[in-house]
């Protein structure tokens, strides 16, 4: 599903975010992404999302390489992706049916569906009943689950969380994992970039991990 | 009628951006306000001065249609080669009606006005020549056909002067003329104006909805998509300011209505203001319209390609 073929990343300021990276996450599988703060996991989320490009190197997303990406054909990888984020990037003026309803706007879904397709996505993240409810008015757990649901919605075959339990207290946290494990079982690939190492070592999922730019342990991920 | 699906989908969407944006303008209504009636005053001075103009030019052709031209004939021209020329003359297409004055009538007719009686009485012969006065059809009647027209009786043999007294009504409409250009000259520089307003009342707004654009992009929305909802913003921008642009028209020309009429009346005159009519309003709305969306693309273009998404 995702494929980093001796990739590199330079930015101009900070210098040298990722060197020679390698590794290669099968369709359906699950790993995490982990690594002390600015090793480089959300160069690698940047990069899958095409929110930066490679400097050097060959990355594939289903099948795609994306370094020969035109800017045009963006959006239209990023719909393959359910994207979720520390501080859920949520719009603060929409009601939680509205915010979980984009993704389908933007693809045009028809608005019948788009009202299915929202419940269906909020009762697997147990939030049927807060469709008219605004995000401030959740708690963060709350808020994170209708970041999920947004991610969730249009059923993207890869889903990227970049530190989804971040803000959340232990208990949360393993609740939120275990959705990302319930999509998993029904084919989803799931990378998540976490450096809550207690939590996900207590889960057998292989790790990715990254120290100063470089791929030091890819366990069977590795080429 | 049943559209294809497609289509109706498309045409779904659009409403919906079209009445999301409306209803984004009416939740901050002092603000939408202000833009709209600045845009709207910007508006409404080149329309109503346009307007004005057009009112002069066709008080103007009014007194065209009351031309009269008159043909002084030669002393030589006996009663019965005048009647013969009045008949010739009338016959033609440019000229409504001709009526002979002979000399022994416009004698008796400046005796009537001058009191001069017993003076011309003095005189052997009559001095004064007969004249035709000739009336141009409506088609001929503006000053260049009727100027035309004059040229053409002029050069007649028997025609001693002919005389149109429409230079001023010339003079007049070529003041006309260059107030009409000076006021599309306005009308380009309050255009621009009008641009400049909306594209920066929708670069605020873009900048004040960064986080939605960032997001939006982050989960897949093309440029386009993103675009919709602020050119719909700078069409409701152009349309509110242009129908405030023909209601402040429409109100100082009531100002003007009752004047007009008076001024009208002690001219004999059934002169009466024009206000905008009906293709004069759909014109104002496509120029709103028009800048409102040239400048909300303008706005667009410019600053929505800086805003790419980070995390």
């Amino acid at each position: 599903m995702i494929r980093f073929d001796n990739v590199c990343k330079r930015y101009p300021a900070t210098g040298d975010a990722l060197q020679n990276v390698n590794f290669h996450l099968a369709p359906g599988a699950m790993a995490f992404l982990t690594g002390h703060s600015g090793a480089g996991k959300s160069t690698v989320l940047k990069l899958v999302t095409l929110v930066e490009r490679t400097t050097r190197g060959q990355l594939f997303l289903d099948g795609e390489n994306l370094s020969r990406t035109p800017n045009r054909r963006v959006p239209m990888v990023r719909r393959k992706i359910g994207m979720i984020f520390q501080n859920h990037r949520l719009l603060c003026d929409r009601t939680v049916f509205d915010n979980v309803a984009l993704p389908l706007v933007i693809a045009g879904y028809r608005h019948q569906d788009i009202g299915r397709r929202v419940r269906a996505a909020l009762d697997k993240v147990g939030l049927l009943g807060k469709e008219r409810a605004l995000p401030l008015t959740l708690s963060g757990g709350e808020q994170q689950r209708v970041g999920i649901a947004r991610a969730v919605v249009n059923k993207p075959p890869l889903l990227l969380a970049d530190e989804p339990t971040g803000n959340l207290d232990p208990d949360l946290s393993r609740d939120i994992m275990h959705l990302f494990e319930q999509f998993n079982q029904v084919g989803v690939t799931v990378l998540i970039a976490s450096h809550d190492l207690d939590l996900i070592s207590r889960l057998p999922y292989p790790q990715l991990r990254l120290d100063h730019g470089k791929l030091v342990n890819g366990g069977p991920l590795a080429q | 009628m049943k559209l294809p699906g497609f289509l109706h989908n498309w045409l779904t969407r659009h409403a919906q951006v079209s009445l999301n944006s409306l209803g984004r303008l009416y939740r901050s209504p002092f603000a939408s306000l202000m833009t709209a009636a600045v845009i709207g005053i910007a508006l409404a001075l080149p329309s109503g001065l346009y307007l004005l103009t057009g009112n002069l030019q066709r008080l103007s052709t009014q007194w065209d249609g009351n031309t009269n031209l008159s043909l002084f004939l030669q002393h030589s021209v006996n009663a019965g080669e005048a009647r013969a020329l009045r008949e010739k003359v009338a016959a033609w297409p440019e000229i409504d009606s001709v009526r002979l004055i002979t000399p022994e009538q416009a004698l008796e007719e400046f005796r009537e006005l001058s009191g001069f009686g017993e003076t011309l009485d003095a005189l052997d012969e009559n001095p004064l020549p007969a004249v035709l006065a000739v009336k141009p059809s409506a088609e001929h009647a503006d000053a260049e056909a009727a100027a035309a027209l004059l040229e053409k009786l002029d050069a007649l043999p028997e025609v001693e002067l002919a005389q149109l007294d429409l230079q001023w009504v010339k003079r007049f409409n070529a003041i006309v003329d260059i107030v009409r250009r000076a006021i599309w000259v306005m009308a380009a520089l309050l255009g621009l104006a009008v641009l400049l307003i909306i594209g920066n009342t929708i670069r605020l707004e873009i900048q004040s909805r960064r986080e939605e654009i960032e997001i939006t992009k982050l989960i897949g929305a093309t440029n386009a998509f993103i675009r919709r909802p602020f050119l719909y913003s700078g069409f409701w921008y152009g349309i509110s300011g242009a129908v405030l642009a023909g209601v402040l028209v429409e109100l100082a020309f009531v100002q003007l209505h009752g004047p007009v009429r008076q001024l009208a009346g002690l001219y004999e005159s059934g002169f009466r203001l024009q206000t905008l009519s009906l293709p004069d309003v759909f014109l104002l709305l496509a120029c709103g319209a028009t800048l409102g969306l040239l400048g909300a693309w303008l706005a667009v273009g410019r600053h929505l390609a800086d805003i790419e998404p980070g995390y």
